[in-house]
């Protein structure tokens, strides 16, 4: 009669607290969560796959719809691969306005976080005005580059817009208002009694843990993990302008919240030392539509934490293989951490403290937690040789088969 | 003859006025400057003067779906109890006028009791329909009753206590011979607001119903005609409830000609509502060992801290 008390509730798939589809069954004690249950892959799409069907030029605006907030971060990553398979050399100027770019994505993202997490906590009017403010980095961006949500700036090579003086006058006047409405959100979140007792100790994560689990961005950094690519392994400008990588000590829900309020400053500073130093050269090269045989693998600092990219290329105009790894999928993990003996209601706001964005992550990764300790490693050849046995014992046999094939591909 | 008309005048006053028609309306009316407040507040526009009537008539228009694991009866009777202990408890609570409509000796009891009813009825209704997010909500309004209920009743009770009486129309009456004693119950004022922001489960409060964690709370099943009853039950709660506080502690402007004190009392109670609005535009919600932390921790000493004032006073006036 233990599990008498117990009661599981499904959040998700479908649930107001989700904006996405994903599956968090919680094991219930009263209020406290004694287990939980992650399902992902409801928005399983089968980009990668479909990534091997088109040329390299239509991959990039399939990929910049892995997602609708980091678009760029996706499309950035995965030119920055291909250019480098096809030993393009990008034009200074191109790689100023993809930080540009970047910078502002980040802004509208951790803007969008902040409003989330806001109703999360059932704080209302943070949401209200959080993303009333975004309007306006939205409106920078649909200046910029024409879109609002999927920019289409990056190509092969370079970028397609080049951007003019009336525009930088226009975006420093917005980043101005930005940093103003920051400050004062800054404010808020250091002196607003609810929202800190909302936010402080929930979720906490401590720095070994955030280690041994892979958590990267701005969960990792509230942790203390100093890790951030546009330092670590600078791409785009960001070898050319001066940062500040922000960590906090915190480990918890609320230190997550501040590390975001403070890199909205640093993107303020990122983007007025690009618009002052934007050197005057063309904006893309010419691309091959062929891309030479080879691998590579390219990281970026999206938003929400590390992103990371492997395009392997045939010599053809169509990669044989994509490989995209959301920084979403690598948080996961730290999730189950966090939500350990905590009450329900820190539940959403634990969930929405990633940042997370399942439509990113489901890729055909299967991500299940058990309590037990049982998972073991299967080699290729041992997991080849158990599904042929696996498949003899159905009936069916693929011994001719393999003699047909064992000449063509090799294991 | 003379018979009938008092049967036809109680009738009048039960269902028109003051009692069901006028408490809609001015559920709807508090719903609207709630809603509306709350909409500005929050730098948007805000819903048009009629949106609360047409979400009415469009919920009571729409299917109703009954769980067929629900419990039927008392899943249909409980939004009609909580409706009719609503209303039912305006009667008993001094309104422009000193004396209530049918006042008797310790009515103040009374309307507490009935004012607890919805909450109960809320409960029950949730439990009954067995969904698991009606259910865990259910629970949450219960233990949030326990919680805000005892400094509601001691910060009340003690504003009694200096009126010595338990009748509501007698502590009226003694608050108007004595015009600025109402101020020495600011304390238990505040701590009333804050329980009534509870009671009606608005935000920092809205625990039971956090739409994040557990969707709609005990109303998740809830739907068509009896959803809409249960909106209305909370809107009218809003106004009988703000009338209450209104009556027990604001008790000034009675001796006025008629129009002027009916304006007065409107007064109040949109100024009570305006509390209300504000709260929930400035504060994130508690979680729920928060809040019960909070109501025993603060709550409850800042009451009876009015106890012991209304106690001194007392002797002062003797």
């Amino acid at each position: 009669m233990a599990h008498a008390h117990k009661f599981k509730i499904p959040i998700g798939p479908q649930h107001p607290a989700l904006k996405e589809p994903a599956s968090f069954s919680v094991a219930l004690k009263g209020e406290k969560i004694k287990g939980v249950d992650v399902r992902l892959g409801y928005n399983h799409r089968g980009i990668e796959k479909a990534c091997e069907e088109r040329t390299y030029i239509q991959d990039l605006y399939l990929i910049e719809r892995i997602c609708g907030i980091c678009s760029h971060a996706h499309s950035t990553c995965f030119v920055q691969a291909v250019e480098e398979l096809a030993g393009l050399i990008v034009p200074a100027r191109a790689l100023y306005i993809r930080t540009l770019v970047a910078e502002l994505e980040r802004i509208h993202s951790h803007y969008l976080w902040l409003g989330v997490a806001g109703h999360e906590i059932g704080f209302d009017t943070l949401l209200m005005y959080t993303w009333r403010d975004r309007e306006v980095v939205m409106d920078i961006l649909a200046l910029l580059t024409g879109n609002r949500v999927n920019y289409g700036i990056n190509t092969i090579g370079g970028v397609r817009r080049d951007i003019d003086k009336t525009q930088i006058i226009d975006v420093l006047a917005a980043i101005d208002t930005l940093e103003e409405r920051t400050k004062y959100y800054i404010e808020i979140g250091t002196q607003e009694t609810t929202l800190i007792k909302r936010l402080s100790g929930v979720g906490v994560l401590s720095h070994e843990e955030a280690v041994h689990l892979g958590a990267v961005g701005p969960t990792g950094r509230a942790s203390a993990v100093d890790r951030d690519v546009r330092r670590d392994d600078p791409y785009a400008a960001y070898d050319k302008v001066s940062f500040e990588v922000i960590t906090d000590t915190h480990g918890d829900v609320y230190g997550r919240t501040l590390v975001r309020l403070k890199e909205l400053m640093q993107a303020y500073s990122i983007i007025r030392q690009i618009l002052t130093n934007l050197p005057d050269t063309p904006i893309a090269v010419k691309a091959p539509r062929t891309v030479k045989a080879g691998e590579a693998i390219s990281r970026y600092e999206a938003p929400r934490g590390e992103d990371m990219h492997y395009v392997k290329s045939n010599g053809t105009d169509k990669p044989e293989r994509v490989k995209v790894r959301a920084p979403t999928l690598a948080n996961m993990k730290a999730v189950k951490q966090m939500l350990k003996d905590r009450y329900l209601a820190d539940m959403p706001i634990v969930i929405a403290a990633i940042d997370p964005c399942f439509s990113c992550t489901d890729r055909l990764v299967s991500l299940e937690y058990t309590d037990k300790n049982d998972d073991e490693i299967i080699e290729w050849g041992k997991l080849r040789a158990y599904s042929i046995q696996w498949y003899k014992q159905r009936g069916v046999d693929f011994s001719k088969l393999n003699k047909r094939f064992a000449s063509k591909v090799v294991w | 003859m003379g018979e009938i008309i008092r049967y036809l005048k109680d009738l009048f006053s039960i269902l028109i006025f003051p009692g069901f028609l006028f408490l809609t309306a001015a559920g709807f009316c508090a719903e609207f400057i709630d809603r509306k407040l709350y909409a500005r507040l929050q730098n948007r526009v805000g819903p048009p003067w009629f949106q609360p009537f047409a979400d009415f008539v469009k919920l009571v228009g729409k299917e109703t779906i009954i769980p067929r694991e629900a419990n039927q009866s008392m899943f249909t009777l409980m939004p009609l109890v909580a409706l009719s202990a609503t209303v039912v408890t305006i009667f008993y609570i001094p309104l422009w006028n000193m004396r209530s409509l049918y006042a008797f000796d310790g009515d103040i009891i009374v309307v507490l009791y009935l004012l607890t009813i919805p909450t109960l009825a809320f409960f029950i209704g949730g439990w009954y329909s067995t969904s698991l997010f009606a259910r865990i909500g259910s629970v949450r309004s219960l233990t949030q009753l326990f919680s805000y209920e005892v400094p509601l009743f001691i910060a009340v009770l003690s504003s009694a206590l200096l009126a010595d009486s338990w009748s509501f129309s007698q502590i009226t009456l003694f608050y108007n011979r004595h015009p600025w004693y109402w101020l020495y119950n600011l304390i238990g004022f505040a701590v009333a607001v804050v329980a009534l922001l509870a009671k009606l489960e608005k935000a920092p409060f809205d625990i039971p119903e956090a739409e994040t964690e557990v969707v709609a709370g005990s109303f998740t099943e809830y739907s068509g005609r009896f959803f809409a009853m249960l909106r209305l039950t909370l809107n009218i709660e809003m106004v009988v409830g703000a009338a209450f506080l209104a009556a027990v502690f604001l008790p000034f402007g009675y001796t006025l000609g008629p129009v002027l004190r009916f304006g007065i009392f409107m007064v109040k109670i949109i100024g009570i509502i305006v509390i209300l609005s504000f709260s929930r535009a400035l504060f994130a919600r508690l979680r729920i060992d928060q809040m019960i932390i909070f109501c025993w921790k603060y709550m409850v000493p800042l009451a009876f801290m009015q106890l012991l004032i209304n106690l001194y006073m007392k002797g002062m006036v003797r």
